[in-house]
């Protein structure tokens, strides 16, 4: 494309711009509408220009929620959406950071057996497994707990894949250089593989956060109490039954400030990952 | 410092043996090449002295110790990788003090050494910089520094040298050779370069499918391979072959061709049979009065050499090294003979050197 014609550039742009459109509306559109009173929303009337009552509806959804969810905060419930989502990306890093170590650097008996019983674990989501995983955390009296929303989606292999894959390219020499050094097992994790990992870790970070986050169908089986209730669980149910109960202007800023936390890890940690990239160490 | 022993040192992966019982006495400060063609073993050998491989038969000892049994860490080594194996998100300083760390070094301990490892490899300007910021060369000396920092017993070089270019490379063989010199230390260095072998080793292994087909001076190496596998190893270009047959008496010996030639030093009074005639390139002058005429079929001009590859009569190649000046063209007749005493005589069959 050395050629600079006019016509393909506006091409290009209208083509753009229309995607940003397509995917920037709705969440103005959300935007909107969480600074309208509910009454113009319900009945379909809503304007495409910010309204009146931004610090109405989200003072009212941070302090006392609707009456649909018996008046339980949000910001309790973004409190634990935060926790959980951090809990998840960060016990799947560990663990997964872990087992890759393990089945790359070590050989022990049926390494290969452990392997691909962790890679077979990919072709079960948590739906395919979600009757007997509830049964498990029933019996061990961890519903409604944080560890019952977090631990079950803890174990995964797409991280320990991941994590795998960047290991293998670890040259041998580099780890046979540290056994000369006298680096024994653990040490080596903490001085070469962990500091040669972070970019990894951090993009992986983004995508887990954000996996943790969005998580609906399991806090919803396992939160019985309002009080550990996650954001997505807690929008769903304000907006239960007939569109009229619903208190729109505050549903519409809870989910707003549900949007928030990853948004601002994405933004934060780009940066991270985008300085890992630019400047690689191998 | 100290003496690395050999002893019977095998090494098989399942029933593929790639060491066959190898015995060498290194002794304190010398400096060894071990040196063959790729998957010769040399490399294996090497990581065995170091650890990272373990023998299935045999005994190693480095210095009074016996060493079979003892991980990297403990054996008082130091090894150069040849891809220098640096850490990547370590600076410089880092790099050659994290082996003293783990030992426990105190700080200002660690600091001189660095600080006189960087000395002697003038590398102070870079102490903070990250290998990558580094040249191919500069990487190679902090590989060294490593070592150095470490004050072994003996030093392990795995082809330090390949991934540089050739200016580069001379460049590092001598300061290799310079700092051994200079600290004196056991060096052990493996190489598929035998002009690096040649230039740097006291001794030289040279390997051959696994075994240690001669061990020796390099010189004496040159002038007295043990096998026709050395004298075509050592020597570049590589020795000349020629099939012939050792006349009664063992005076002289008859080519294929029905060229005679008279043996001198190399004659074999109780011999007589079909052998392999060994002559090296540079023992061959033009002679206009007799000797073999060589078909030119390539000339390479070197500047102060001209090499020379050319047919014999009968069939067989061969190569001259004539001085610069020489002027032949492809397709020239060049009478060339060798110098009496320079021949060497091989067993047709075994390949083993005669006399």
């Amino acid at each position: 494309m050395v050629e600079n014609r006019p016509i393909g550039r506006l091409l290009a742009h209208f083509i753009l711009i229309i995607g940003v459109i397509v995917v920037a509306f709705p969440v103005y559109y959300t935007f909107v509408a969480s600074t309208q009173a509910t009454q113009p929303i319900s009945v379909g009337q809503i304007s495409l220009l910010p309204g009146d009552q931004l610090l109405n509806n989200y003072a009212q959804a941070l302090s006392h929620g609707v009456a649909k969810t018996s008046g339980t905060p949000v910001g309790g419930m973004l409190l634990n959406s935060f926790i959980v989502a951090l809990l998840i990306a960060v016990g799947k890093i560990a663990i997964s950071l872990l087992s890759a170590y393990a089945v790359v650097f070590f050989s022990f008996r049926l390494r290969m057996v452990f392997f691909w019983m962790i890679f077979i674990t990919l072709m079960l989501p948590v739906e395919v497994r979600i009757l007997p995983t509830y049964k498990v955390v029933a019996e061990l009296g961890m519903l409604d707990s944080f560890a019952g929303l977090t631990i079950p989606l803890i174990a995964s292999a797409t991280a320990t894949l991941l994590f795998r894959q960047f290991f293998l390219t670890l040259p041998d020499e580099l780890v046979e250089a540290a056994k000369i050094d006298g680096a024994g097992p653990l040490r080596f994790l903490r001085d070469m593989v962990i500091p040669l990992s972070r970019t990894n870790i951090a993009a992986l970070f983004v995508i887990l956060f954000i996996y943790g986050w969005n998580q609906y169908l399991w806090p919803l089986l396992i939160t019985n109490s309002g009080d550990m209730e996650t954001v997505i669980i807690g929008i769903k149910r304000m907006m239960g039954g007939a569109d009229a109960d619903t208190d729109w202007g505050a549903v519409m800023a809870t989910t707003m400030l549900a949007m928030l936390p990853p948004v601002a890890v994405v933004m934060l940690m780009q940066r991270w990952f985008v300085k890992g990239l630019v400047d690689a160490e191998k | 410092m100290a003496t690395v022993g050999l002893r019977g040192v095998r090494k098989s992966y399942g029933a593929m043996a790639v060491l066959h019982g190898i015995d060498c006495e290194i002794a304190d400060g010398e400096f060894v090449v071990i040196v063959g063609p790729s998957g010769c073993g040399k490399s294996t050998l090497l990581r065995t002295i170091a650890g990272l491989e373990t023998i299935t038969a045999g005994e190693i000892w480095i210095g009074d110790r016996k060493v079979n049994q003892l991980e990297p860490k403990d054996r008082d080594i130091a090894m150069v990788f040849q891809n220098y194996a640096l850490y990547p998100h370590m600076s410089v300083f880092d790099n050659m003090a994290y082996g003293l760390r783990i030992r426990g070094l105190s700080k200002p301990d660690i600091a001189t050494r660095v600080a006189r490892a960087a000395g002697i490899l003038q590398l102070e300007p870079f102490l903070q910089r990250k290998p990558r910021q580094l040249s191919g060369g500069q990487r190679q000396r902090v590989a060294m520094g490593r070592a150095i920092v470490r004050e072994p017993a003996a030093f392990l070089f795995d082809e330090p040298l390949s991934n540089l270019d050739a200016k580069l490379r001379v460049q590092m063989r001598v300061e290799i050779k310079r700092l051994q010199q200079q600290l004196g230390v056991t060096s052990i260095y493996v190489t598929h370069d035998q002009v690096e072998a040649m230039t740097l080793a006291d001794r030289l292994i040279v390997m051959n499918a696994g075994h240690a087909e001669q061990i020796g001076a390099p010189l004496a190496l040159y002038t007295t391979p043990a096998t026709t596998y050395v004298a075509g190893f050592i020597g570049s270009p590589a020795m000349n072959f020629l099939p012939a047959r050792l006349a009664a008496g063992g005076e002289s010996v008859e080519l294929d061709g029905g060229t005679r030639l008279l043996l001198g030093a190399a004659r074999r009074p109780d011999g007589g049979g079909p052998v392999t005639l060994g002559v090296r390139p540079e023992h061959l002058t033009v002679a206009p009065n007799g000797g073999l005429a060589l078909t030119v079929e390539l000339v390479e001009a070197l500047g102060a050499d001209t090499l020379v590859y050319g047919r014999l009569p009968s069939d067989t190649t061969m190569v001259a090294r004539l001085p610069g000046t020489t002027t032949v063209r492809i397709g020239d007749i060049v009478t060339v003979a060798p110098a009496q005493d320079s021949l060497h005589l091989f067993d047709a069959e075994s390949g083993k050197r005669l006399g």
